[in-house]
């Protein structure tokens, strides 16, 4: 039993839906009680799907649970089965339903429907909903392809186009309906034909010509690993892990593409590196094409970009997001990196990995609350999370921008807002680099902080409210003999400006604590920022 | 259609996919309404996700809800479980030694389980009680559709409240804190009292109970809770539900009766508030009238917001959706509908949705997880959750509540995208 106040994911029979609301003429009966079915307003909600997902309930009762509910199993999917007339189904259970164990899987397979029918046995009790998503994508590629397995590993025709599969976008995913466009955008510029993209938009027809790419693309791993590695296994299909998102892991994913599809991107590459600048040039300008080429790099050494040096970033999410923030903020931005985490177990050992490379231990948890105590205490001046972070940074008033799932409505926008690709890391420059203080301003408000006229508190832009947290001086009563601040040392901190004042003041009063300090001066403070720096 | 023979309106009873929430969802008001109590689910995390996506936003770092998420090994062996049930509590009021309620709430894995609860809270009341009162009561899906789960919160509460022989009203059924307010005034000023609201606003506020208790049942969802309460001698007062200028006329009248007010002072004591919402209601009255509209059951709210659109807004009725019918407690707002309503108890969601389609109504009330597809079909859409989280009751919110349902038309005729 655990104590739980907000979930980073839900049980696994909603990584089940999700693949399900992903596809088309795919139809999924869940045996689950009466309100389980309030996991259709996240898809109709959240994404603001015009559709309902595609999924019927069998909502027993108690006054079922005394009769025949494998007979309400039975009557549902074949209801199902009428209705909506799918060209394959899948048939599953929630946690209460595994408790009494009608099998609904069995009892459907037992029906003999004229279309593929794929049993879910997904524990609700030990895993949670990426797991879910994963194997229920696993089960259904594999159900479709198995009679396939024999006439496998067709003569490949060597001078057709490469072609590749884009395998794990899915419905609630993080940006998947951008990144899909942006990702085959990328291809087609390196002569790389996409053969499907599953889930998200396919059918069980489409899942059929799977074999027929020369490899797999394993964009979301979380979802898509498991399967891609059964492809690989099965069909030979090569897999290519790399993650397109941000500059490096864009040109890493190139380069893996052109390495199994056996291409030169050589040209490719290096007319994308000189493509940066020039972004004022009249025949870019007037050019339609988009260019194959980002503005992160130019606008990222741009003189004021400076002062994104040393930003202390904490990143929070699932693990392939969290992983490429990592890299991002560091080799893209100039970050630092204060804190990493993640809540997919399933890849705790890369995250871990990436911690120790910063000499950061990392926070592989679930649990809400250790992951803002964790936060508080490292103190940074930007946090990359998921929702669940956005409302811990706006509690401890650090400005944050969402990079993963969990999502809300907010990170479903209208426009076209890829994470992936050269376009990807355009949208991320922007979106990481709006919520801080931008520089010149920066400059402009410690300049002005002495005009009478200026405005304590004010923050230019941003939505975020005044400063963190108050800056409330230690009582001046000293007989105590706890660390307090001087009359001198009091007005020296009100010189400092207000948006980096509170962290000034906590590393003196800890660096006075340390040292056995009472009574905090003005020579303490300074003394304090020459042995700890900013 | 079977034809009842209480009311002859006959009722169409289905049973098929109800596309409805459970009784969990409750503990998103409740907790607010109470705000010295904890809500602790012992549940699973489809009921952790489930209250979250209810809840809609994180507004509270510490929420006073959460869930005991039950793993494998408390599946393996009950005992184990109560064990781990007793070390979360402690952790939980460790950490929050504001609580002075905890109330377990059972879930749909629990109750299949057989985890008695009820033993728990006693096992665990000989350990906290006096600083911690720890009740227990079922949200699950299986034994309570969405608002009932008030009923049972409500219906746990009652053996613990005092025993009073002093004439007195009791209103029974979460309401906001400004429309308690509002009827209190009103009270005040007939002369009529003492009057308590149950829930309190304080969990340990508990309002006594006794044969000189009349009840005023403030929500249509309390079934259990207002059987209860007349088993300890209570008297139900008969009435329809404050929904309206004419629900809230006819409700306060009920009580002005118990208490022999003198109709003259009754009158006039209502006049202000009664002439303010005939007022307000008017503008909106305007774009309702004539309009047709199709409930689909959600929070037991639909019968008495249907009479109140089709009396007072002059709506036309298609089909008036509603999850169970109680005729205890609804008799008094069936005898009002249009005599040709047609009327539907439980729900087949699909089939309902191919009703609707067929009708074609202006307006259809649904749940969030029907209203987008509903509006990309082109009907208008009103979502009913919105309903029961928004004050509605009372006069000064009677031309809120029409506004409800005069937004999305308004909306429409606005938009030409």
């Amino acid at each position: 039993m655990e104590l739980t106040l907000w979930t980073y994911e839900g049980p696994p029979h909603v990584g089940a839906m999700r693949i399900a609301t992903s596809m088309e003429d795919v139809h999924y009966v869940l045996h689950a009680p009466q309100g389980d079915t309030y996991a259709d307003l996240l898809f109709t909600m959240i994404e603001r799907r015009d559709r309902r997902p595609p999924v019927t309930y069998t909502t027993f009762q108690a006054r079922d649970l005394g009769g025949d509910t494998a007979e309400l199993v039975k009557t549902s999917v074949k209801d199902a089965y009428e209705r909506f007339k799918p060209q394959a189904m899948l048939v599953g259970e929630s946690c209460t339903a595994e408790l009494i164990q009608d099998q609904p899987g069995s009892l459907a397979k037992s029906m003999n429907l004229p279309v593929p029918v794929v049993s879910l046995e997904l524990p609700a009790y030990s895993k949670k909903e990426n797991w879910g998503a994963s194997e229920t994508l696993y089960h259904l590629v594999r159900t479709l392809l198995l009679p396939l397995v024999s006439d496998a590993k067709k003569e490949k025709e060597p001078l057709s186009r490469p072609k590749a599969n884009i395998i794990g976008p899915t419905a609630l995913g993080f940006r998947c309906r951008d990144d899909v466009r942006e990702v085959i955008k990328l291809l087609g510029e390196i002569g790389v034909e996409v053969n499907v993209v599953a889930p998200l938009g396919s059918t069980p027809a489409d899942i059929l010509r799977i074999p027929q790419a020369d490899f797999n693309i394993c964009l979301y791993p979380e979802i898509a690993l498991t399967t891609c590695s059964w492809l690989n296994r099965t069909f030979g299909q090569p897999v290519v892990r790399a993650v397109p998102i941000g500059i490096g892991a864009t040109i890493d994913f190139i380069k893996e593409v052109a390495q199994v599809a056996q291409i030169d991107v050589s040209e490719y590459l290096e007319r994308s590196k000189s493509q940066t600048l020039g972004l004022w040039d009249s025949a870019r300008i007037t050019s339609e094409a988009d260019s194959a080429a980002s503005r992160l790099p130019w606008y990222s050494r741009s003189v004021d970009s400076t002062y994104l040096t040393g930003k202390r970033v904490f990143i929070f999410g699932d693990a392939t997001h969290v992983l490429a923030a990592a890299r991002i903020a560091t080799e893209e931005l100039g970050f630092t990196v204060v804190g990493v985490g993640t809540y997919s177990r399933e890849f705790a050992r890369e995250v871990r990995d990436l911690a120790k490379s910063y000499g950061l231990e990392a926070v592989i948890s679930d649990d809400y609350l250790t992951v803002e105590a964790k936060v508080a205490e490292a103190a940074p001046e930007l946090v990359l999370g998921t929702q669940m972070e956005r409302h811990i940074a706006k509690r401890l008033g650090i400005p944050c921008a969402v990079i993963s799932t969990p999502i809300h409505v907010q990170d479903v926008p209208a426009r076209y807002s890829p994470q992936m690709g050269w376009e990807g890391a355009n949208v991320i420059f922007d979106s990481w680099v709006h919520p801080l203080m931008m520089g010149l301003e920066e400059h402009l408000i410690g300049m002005f902080r002495e005009d009478f006229e200026f405005k304590q508190g004010h923050m230019s832009h941003l939505h975020t409210a005044d400063s963190p947290t108050p800056v409330a001086v230690i009582a001046q009563d000293n007989s105590n003999g706890e660390v307090h601040w001087s009359a001198d040392g009091e007005a020296e901190l009100k010189k400092i400006p207000f948006f980096v004042r509170s962290k000034v003041k906590r590393n003196t009063e800890k660096f006075a604590a340390d040292n056995g300090i009472i009574a905090i001066t003005a020579e303490v403070l300074y003394e304090a920022k020459a042995k700890i720096g900013r | 259609m079977a034809l009842d023979a209480c009311t002859e309106v006959p009722v169409l009873k289905e049973r098929g996919q109800r596309e409805v929430f459970c009784g969990l969802t409750g503990i998103v008001w409740l907790h607010r309404k109470m705000q010295d109590a904890f809500f602790l689910v012992v549940g699973s995390r489809t009921c952790a996700h489930l209250i979250q996506s209810a809840a809609g936003v994180m507004i509270f770092a510490e929420p006073r809800f959460g869930t005991a998420i039950l793993g494998e090994k408390d599946l393996a062996g009950l005992a184990d479980a109560n064990e781990e049930l007793d070390r979360v509590v402690d952790q939980l009021l460790a950490r929050r030694p504001d609580i002075s309620t905890l109330f377990l709430v059972g879930s749909c894995p629990s109750e299949v389980i057989k985890l008695d609860l009820a033993r728990a809270a006693e096992r665990l009341s000989e350990r906290f009680f006096p600083q911690v009162r720890i009740l227990n009561y079922s949200g699950s899906g299986i034994e309570t559709t969405f608002t009932q789960g008030e009923d049972t919160c409500l219906k746990s509460m009652v053996p613990i409240l005092p025993s009073s022989n002093e004439k007195s009203l009791m209103v029974v059924g979460t309401l906001a804190d400004v429309i308690e307010d509002q009827f209190r005034k009103i009270f005040d000023t007939l002369g009529l009292g003492p009057v308590y609201f149950f829930p309190p606003r304080r969990a340990t506020n508990l309002p006594p109970v006794g044969k000189q208790t009349y009840l005023l049942l403030a929500q249509p969802f309390l079934s259990e809770t207002a059987r209860a309460l007349i088993q300890r001698g209570a008297t139900l007062l008969d009435a329809p539900y404050p929904i309206g200028v004419e629900g809230t006329t006819a409700w306060l009248e009920s009580a002005a009766k118990a208490w022999n007010i003198n109709n003259e002072h009754f009158q006039k004591t209502i006049a202000p508030a009664k002439e303010r919402a005939q007022i307000g209601l008017e503008r909106y009255r305007q774009s309702l009238a004539g309009k047709s509209l199709f409930l689909f059951p959600d929070s037991q709210l639909e019968i008495p917001l249907a009479r109140f659109l089709s009396r007072e807004c002059g709506m036309e009725l298609v089909e008036v959706g509603t999850p169970y019918i109680d005729r205890m407690l609804m008799q008094n707002e069936i005898s009002l509908l249009p005599a040709n309503v047609s009327l539907s108890e439980g729900q087949d969601v699909e089939r309902q949705l191919d009703r609707a389609r067929l009708a074609k109504p202006d307006m259809t009330v649904c749940g969030l997880g029907l209203a987008n597809p509903l509006e990309a079909e082109g009907m208008t859409t009103k979502w009913s959750i919105e309903l029961v989280f928004s004050p509605i009751q009372g006069y000064d919110q009677t031309a809120d509540l029409a506004e409800l349902f005069a937004r999305p038309l308004e909306r429409k005729k606005r938009l030409s995208v």
